[in-house]
């Protein structure tokens, strides 16, 4: 009896390697970058002053917006979560949160059309040419947004288009409380 | 009996074999692995020594180097805290660029250049390799403090 | 509006798939004749319903409505009408409709064939069937809709990876998923067996034809990317073991292991669970494949989209599809009784030690994909594996494969003298080892240890497949072959095939990587090449330097090749064109790259010998396959085939419910 009863165990190896493996895959999806948990958060925001993408003569950086707490939304003109994000970015603006925009990887007269077409939510943007602030910030894909607070210090770094949940979930609350990393 | 001689030796054969076969099979996966490494940690010697390895980070901008009509080429690697030269024979990847990410796999020459026999450039515009960002990310965050 | 149209009648897909799924199993297991006869009906529908959201994608891109998201990021109105069509499956959501298509193409054919086996089984194999469909088209309605609408938008798309926009895009996914979806065939005859509690001859009667249908498909669709790849990507290189690449060979090995465990079933029946096992197993890697290559977990040279969320969906379906059928086998595999045993050396010992040594090659190469993985998960050190480490862990079994092949062919079934066994293919094999030891010399001048072990087995396995056959020729009082007996030669001869060129091209390939400038001359395996000139074309959605190269050889004309450097403005990416000139025996293929400074530029040029027979190979493996599928006792069901004793015994046919009232 005991021994058919080893045997019929062999029968259930195949479901529990799956579940094994299983448990692995889960545990890389949650390591997913967008599940990072980025090693700036509750750190300074890097400085940095580019130039304006509006006019090139001028330069947008950390200085505009020292003292405040703002959005910082990393946006190009063709990443398609970019174009999902970007009409509750315009209702965001609208309420009164100030968001600057950092413009990587684009063209600028294609980036200026867009903002034109659809509508211009940042108080300015600046232009990343070489992606050198965009690295400094550990940007990994597009589109990214950070909160920043008054003091320079990073309060949230989100990865992927910005949803109302998002905002209310986890941008709100960090607002309110102690820099707290998960 | 015969042919239960027969059957052990053949049984014993067949275990033989199995184990020089798994002997073969780690052995040809270990040598296999290659780690990632940043420029940071290959300046602080943190590599083994003659391992092949994954080295990545940014290609610092200006830094491409061409000995003229040849496929010699250099260029510095950095993690914006450290750089690395690498050394490359061979024809570039399609999206390798300066200013943009890139993994290369070699070994380290004993004058501390990285001798590349692979370049990956990033293989999607929108991504960087991850392994890239998270540690150009920790660099960062090391500066500033 | 049509968009919608197209999102409309998915949703009315998944309604009638989740009827096809969930109705006739109900049926089957309370008896009721009019829901398992739904089966049929609900798989027709989902198939007209998919068919017709495919056509409306189809339709997006031809009209060029970049107001759909999809088509946006996939399009561009300077692209070619062809390749609008094939970037239907050019980006994850539309490859998921593909996807779809499929698996209700080979569900409608499974319910037409199903006419003829007993309707509580063929309810259950359909209600399965369903399940999968159920579990991806919510996937794609509820993550990945290609129908999405994207406003506000531009005019003009961002066009179709430069990479796809070839001839061998149009081709090589939809055979390959032809194959991989087809898996789900045996895998819901398998799971139907085991919800019956038990499986005999006929079972696997009807299930080796879909098998060997999706096998020969996948072989075709992996030998079409292999050539793709290699000629596109334009290195010379024809395998990579990049992560994508396993992905759809793990399911064939597994596949391959089921044709022949099911050979045994049906002849035997012996093997019963362990085929069972191998058919939830091979797809079981299928969707694995799908989950690897969509989720972003493994990085690659070609996965499409880097999304947990979509990855979080796959892996639920994975555990549910998959998970619940090797639960079930927990618990039911165990009723399905063997109703025989074997002599050491007979076919059926054979086929298992093929069976042993694919599933061994199968571990170690998943083994290979997924152990940077489960570093990641565990927070240890990033690692990537090597591809030598693939190369010789598929050898390592692989080899001794192609050695027992030769022998195994000829093996009888049941009980065979090993002695006689050798004393029969003796010379053949000494001829094998001979021909590997002296051909390299004659033709390349030279040999190696590997070249000679790999020669020799190909040798030795295309020698041996043939024997049957010509045996037969001679004798004329023999039985003739039956047209599974031909397939089966034809598909052992195609592996010889591959393994000779392989092993040929592996060993004797030239690579060069020059700096040339235009009038200079150098040799390559002896022929000479000549940069005549370098200019600059104009095509019609990029702009390119090409060069134009003369292939000359003892002085004698052979080729002038123009491979091309291309630029694709609107995706702003670079591609390189190679030119090969190509014979059944070599090919020569040249590939131009940057500009190296000083009117220098990077080209690379190839020598490889036999690699066309690597594909052509395969073929033949696959037309084996087509011939083994179709013979005539898989059309005729109500006739067993000659000298095979019915099944005995008081033991019903499948699906037939027991008298205790059906487990």
């Amino acid at each position: 009896m005991s021994s058919n009863r080893a045997n019929a165990w062999r029968f259930a190896i195949p479901a529990i390697v799956l579940g094994v493996l299983a448990a692995f895959f889960l545990r890389g999806l949650m390591l997913d970058p967008a599940y990072y948990e980025s090693p700036l958060v509750c750190q300074a925001a890097p400085e940095f002053s580019l130039p304006d993408l509006a006019d090139a003569s001028r330069r947008v950086g950390t200085a505009d917006f020292a003292g405040r707490t703002v959005l910082l939304n990393v946006w190009n003109s063709w990443c398609a979560p970019c174009r999902e994000e970007h009409p509750f970015l315009l209702e965001l603006a609208a309420s009164g949160v100030p968001i600057y925009g950092i413009n990587w990887d684009d063209e600028r007269d294609k980036a200026l059309a867009w903002l034109h077409t659809a509508g211009n939510p940042f108080v300015a943007s600046a232009v990343d040419e070489v992606g050198e602030v965009a690295v400094a910030y550990g940007v990994y894909g597009y589109p990214e947004t950070f909160l920043i607070d008054g003091d320079g210090t990073i309060l949230v770094k989100h990865f992927g288009p910005l949803t109302p949940e998002d905002w209310s979930g986890k941008m709100l609350p960090a607002m309110e409380a102690e820099c707290a990393v998960d | 009996m015969k042919s239960r001689h027969q059957r052990m030796i053949f049984i014993g054969g067949v275990a033989v074999a199995m184990l020089a076969a798994a002997a073969l099979a780690y052995k040809a996966f270990s040598s296999n692995l290659l780690y990632y490494y940043s420029p940071t940690q290959v300046r602080a010697g943190e590599v083994p020594a003659d391992r092949r390895f994954r080295l990545g980070g940014l290609v610092v901008e200006g830094s491409f180097e061409r000995v003229t009509g040849t496929l010699t080429s250099r260029f510095r690697v950095t993690d914006l805290e450290s750089e690395v030269e690498v050394e490359y024979h061979k024809v570039y990847p399609d999206l390798f660029q300066e200013g943009q990410g890139m993994v290369a796999h070699g070994t380290l020459a004993d004058d501390g250049r990285f001798i590349a026999d692979t370049i990956l450039a990033k293989h999607d515009e929108n991504y960087m390799a991850p392994e890239l960002a998270e540690s150009l990310a920790e660099a960062e965050a090391r500066a500033a403090e | 509006m049509i968009p919608e149209l197209g999102q409309f009648a998915l949703v009315l897909a998944v309604c009638l798939s989740l009827c096809q799924a969930a109705l006739p199993l109900a049926g089957s297991f309370t008896g009721r004749n009019d829901l398992m006869q739904l089966a049929r009906p609900a798989a027709a529908g989902q198939f007209v319903f998919v068919g017709l959201a495919f056509a409306v994608l189809a339709y997006l891109f031809l009209t060029d409505d970049f107001s759909v998201e999809f088509v946006f990021l996939n399009s561009n109105s300077d692209l070619p009408s062809a390749y609008k069509f094939t970037a239907v499956w050019g980006g994850h959501e539309g490859s998921l409709l593909l996807w779809s298509l499929m698996l209700a193409g080979w569900t409608l054919a499974v319910a037409f064939a199903s006419r003829s086996q007993p309707l509580e089984f063929s309810s259950r194999v359909l209600g399965v069937l369903g399940i999968v469909s159920s579990g991806i088209l919510l996937f794609t309605l509820l993550t990945s809709n290609p129908f999405q609408r994207l406003l506000p938008y531009f005019p003009e798309g961002r066009d179709l990876n430069p990479l796809l926009q070839d001839p061998g895009m149009v081709v090589h996914p939809p055979m390959l998923y032809l194959g991989y979806v087809g898996m789900s065939v045996p895998f819901a005859f398998a799971v139907a067996a085991l919800l019956a509690g038990r499986l005999d001859r006929n079972w696997a009667r009807w299930t080796r034809p879909w098998t060997i249908g999706a096998w020969l498909f996948l072989t075709c669709g992996i030998a079409l990317g292999s050539w793709w790849a290699y000629y596109e990507v334009g290195w010379g290189g024809w395998w990579f073991w990049d992560p994508v690449e396993n992905a759809s060979f793990l399911p064939w090995l597994m596949a391959t292991a089921l044709v022949h465990s099911l050979a045994v079933t049906e002849r035997r029946g012996i093997f019963k669970s362990w085929t069972v096992l191998l058919a939830i197993s091979a797809f079981t890697l299928s969707l694995l494949g799908t989950f690897l290559v969509r989720s972003g977990v493994i990085q690659s040279v070609h996965s499409f989209a880097n999304d947990p969320a979509r990855g979080l969906f796959i892996l639920g379906l994975l555990l549910l599809i998959s998970g619940g059928a090797f639960v079930l086998y927990a618990l039911r595999a165990a009723s399905l009784e063997s109703e025989g045993g074997f002599h050491p050396v007979s076919r059926e010992s054979f086929l298992l030690a093929n069976n042993v040594l694919l599933v061994v090659a199968t571990a170690l190469i998943l083994l290979g994909t997924l152990y940077p993985l489960f570093v990641d998960a565990l927070n240890l050190p990033e690692v990537s594996i090597g591809e030598p480490y693939f190369n010789f862990v598929f050898l390592l079994p692989m080899l001794p494969l192609g050695v027992l092949l030769g022998f195994g062919m000829h093996a009888a079934w049941q009980k065979m003298s090993g002695r006689k066994l050798l004393r029969q293919l003796f010379w053949p094999l000494a001829v094998s080892i001979a021909l590997a030891l002296v051909l390299p010399f004659i033709f390349f001048g030279t040999n190696s240890f590997m070249t000679v072990v790999g020669l020799a087995t190909g040798i030795w396995v295309g020698f041996s497949s043939f024997l049957m056959p010509l045996g037969r020729l001679f004798n004329a009082e023999a039985v003739r072959l039956s047209r599974a007996q031909w397939g089966m030669c034809i598909a052992h001869f195609g592996v010889g095939v591959f393994i000779i060129a392989a092993t040929v091209t592996s060993g004797y390939s030239v690579e060069q990587d020059v700096a040339a400038r235009e009038g200079q001359q150098w040799q390559l395996a002896g022929y000479e090449l000549d940069f005549r000139e370098l200019r600059r074309i104009e095509g019609q959605n990029f702009t390119a330097d090409e060069a134009e190269i003369e292939v000359r050889r003892d002085g004698r004309y052979v080729a002038t090749l123009r491979p091309q450097r291309r630029d694709y403005p609107v995706r702003e990416v670079v591609m390189t064109e190679s030119a090969i000139d190509a014979n059944p025996f070599r090919d020569v293929l040249i590939a131009l790259s940057d500009s190296v400074g000083d009117g220098a530029w990077a080209v690379h040029a190839r020598y490889k010998p036999l690699i066309r027979f690597v594909w052509i190979g395969c073929v033949i493996m696959a037309l084996g396959g087509l011939l083994a599928a179709t013979d005539s006792r898989y059309r005729r069901p109500k006739e067993l085939r000659a000298g095979v004793k019915p099944t005995e015994g008081a033991k019903p046919a499948v699906g037939v419910p027991a008298e205790e009232g059906g487990r």
